[in-house]
């Protein structure tokens, strides 16, 4: 079987919590990271509250319906982003959150891999039927890799999202498993 | 769509901790039942502990196990009880667990009727790629029913059980996604 | 007379250890990195941990072991430098019924192929059978963990049920297949 959580520029990991406070207060600081990211106001929030937040994670112990890795490269084992996986398990579908913190590693290939370990990750450990995703319209390079990896677009919710004066709409995405399964043949069994 | 909650002499319904508690805890009285549902030794248990315990299981299971009364149609009566433990999310399978309380209605297809309803929901709603079950040997009025039903003899647990001085196997038994929709032209 | 004087714990290259709290999560955390081990170990979806999360499973495993008492756990060491190799449990223990679950794994690659986890299944069946007093033993192994079928069928494990494409993984069903050995049948074999 294939290896789940390496690829050729990155492998996956949990964090400590300590490590992760570190890493998300200092990709909090740039709002464009955020802003790409996410739909909810930009923040500042301490380092310590956020172990705290980590720490209680480890707590509450796993649930089959939430996935959630680090991201580190393989060249220097810096912990550069993070994707995870919410799954409703009654349809069997899953929506991704990705995002690489680190800057320098924007536009190099690694947004497009990660998201191929995600998948692969979706589609044969987790046996997911889809997965889901959303993005701002702002987003183009998002919107590009994402295509690149498999995703079609299924519809846009119009002006729903307001930043710096404008109104901008949200873009849905999905893939289907046995969409994904064609892309592979010949991956499949080694 | 139809009621899929509803079979043809029973219907699935909640589970009311006082109402299932006071109904168990006498059930739990009649040791022949307790020893076709389970392999930890007979206990007796007040109406109140029996409550409690229901209360906790509900709350601490909540997501992965999908538990209902059985109730009959005509009367209401409350008949027993029939649970789907999702062991295995990525595997999609479930074991299902039945018992009848009321021996009043064993040996009258009540059980074969709430077996079917309980199939349909976990392969219609749950969309659940199979159910597995257990069932000791000294049962074979439970493995007709499950026989009748759709599922497959899968394999024993030889001499797994110890009661009444002697040995019994436990029976594993197992039907799939695509055998219940062929059974039930689908 | 009873042979009191065989160590339980003791093999000849590995040993049955307790949890060190210190070195052991760094280690383990390492195996969870690896998903064809943890695809082997385990039918949940493999996941990386975190040495944190992995302090954390040892805390309640203890806590499980004292209060639930139907567990029996060890840690597999080599005997060398006393470093983690794998884990073995006897789980799901019914008492009145004498019957448990075994569970076992050598977690780095390094390690596997050796025999290691030869000498812990026949030091943990010992254990099972001859002080624990179990009448039976049973093991889940997935179809494609031909190691593990090997390893337990050497011991004299027979396939008793095949839960049929019960798990899915890697592109398609396998089936799970469930292991059993008699108390007698293991005397029959270790004292011919």
């Amino acid at each position: 079987m294939r290896d789940l959580f390496r690829g050729e520029l990155v492998r996956l990991t949990s964090e400590e919590p300590g490590l992760r406070a570190q890493a998300e207060a200092r990709w909090q600081r740039d709002t464009e990271f955020h802003r790409l990211a996410d739909s909810d106001p930009a923040q500042i929030i301490s380092e310590k509250k956020l172990k705290e937040w980590f720490e209680k994670q480890i707590e509450n112990g796993f649930k089959p319906d939430r996935y959630s890795f680090a991201v580190r490269t393989l060249a220097d084992d810096r912990h550069i982003a993070f994707f995870a996986l919410w799954l409703d398990l009654i349809h069997n579908e899953a929506w991704v959150g990705i995002g690489i913190g680190e800057r320098e590693f924007w536009g190099k290939g690694y947004g497009t891999e990660m998201m191929k370990l995600c998948l692969q990750y979706a589609f044969t450990e987790l046996n997911v039927h889809r997965v889901s995703l959303g993005l701002h319209e702002y987003n183009p390079r998002a919107l590009r890799s994402y295509q690149k990896a498999g995703f079609r677009m299924e519809g846009r919710t119009r002006q729903d999202l307001m930043r710096e004066g404008k109104r901008y709409d949200s873009l849905w995405m999905g893939i289907l498993r046995e969409e994904w399964m064609q892309m592979q043949t010949g991956d499949l069994h080694e | 769509m139809n009621d899929i909650l509803k079979g043809e002499f029973v219907r699935l319904s909640s589970i009311d901790p006082d109402e299932f508690g006071k109904a168990f805890s006498r059930w739990h009285r009649d040791s022949e039942f307790m020893r076709f549902l389970d392999s930890s030794p007979s206990q007796l248990q007040s109406q109140k502990g029996m409550q409690k315990s229901l209360e906790e299981d509900l709350e601490k299971q909540k997501n992965d196990r999908h538990w209902f009364t059985i109730r009959a149609l005509d009367d209401d009566k409350l008949l027993g009880d029939i649970d789907l433990s999702i062991y295995n999310w990525t595997g999609r399978d479930a074991f299902v667990g039945l018992g009848i309380g009321e021996r009043d209605f064993w040996g009258k297809g009540y059980g074969t009727d709430v077996m079917k309803v309980i199939l349909r929901y976990a392969f219609t709603e749950l969309n659940l790629q199979r159910l597995t079950l257990t069932v000791f040997e000294y049962n074979p009025r439970a493995v007709r029913a499950y026989e009748k039903t759709g599922f497959r003899h899968e394999g024993r647990l030889r001499q797994f059980l110890n009661r009444e001085g002697r040995r019994w196997d436990m029976l594993f038994m197992g039907i799939l996604r695509h055998e219940w929709m062929e059974q039930n032209g689908q | 007379m009873i042979d009191i004087q065989t160590q339980l714990f003791e093999g000849r290259d590995i040993r049955f250890g307790p949890i060190d709290y210190e070195k052991d999560p760094e280690i383990e955390t390492k195996w969870t990195h690896d998903s064809a081990f943890m695809r082997m170990y385990e039918i949940n979806p493999a996941r990386p941990l975190s040495a944190a999360i992995i302090k954390k499973q040892y805390e309640k495993l203890e806590k499980q072991v004292e209060e639930d008492k139907n567990l029996y756990h060890f840690m597999i060491r080599a005997k060398e430098d006393d470093r983690l190799i794998g884990r073995a449990a006897i789980q799901w223990i019914e008492w009145t019924n004498g019957n448990a679950w075994l569970h076992l794994g050598i977690g780095s690659a390094q390690d596997q192929r050796k025999g290691f986890g030869s000498q812990a299944l026949g030091m943990l069946m010992r254990f099972a059978f001859a002080e624990l007093n179990l009448f039976r033993l049973s093991a889940r192994i997935p179809e494609y963990n031909q190691a593990a079928i090997a390893l337990f069928s050497k011991f004299g494990f027979a396939e008793e049920v095949r839960r049929r494409q019960a798990l899915d993984r890697d592109g398609r069903r396998w089936d799970l297949i469930v292991f059993g050995l008699l108390n007698s049948e293991w005397q029959n074999q270790t004292r011919a």
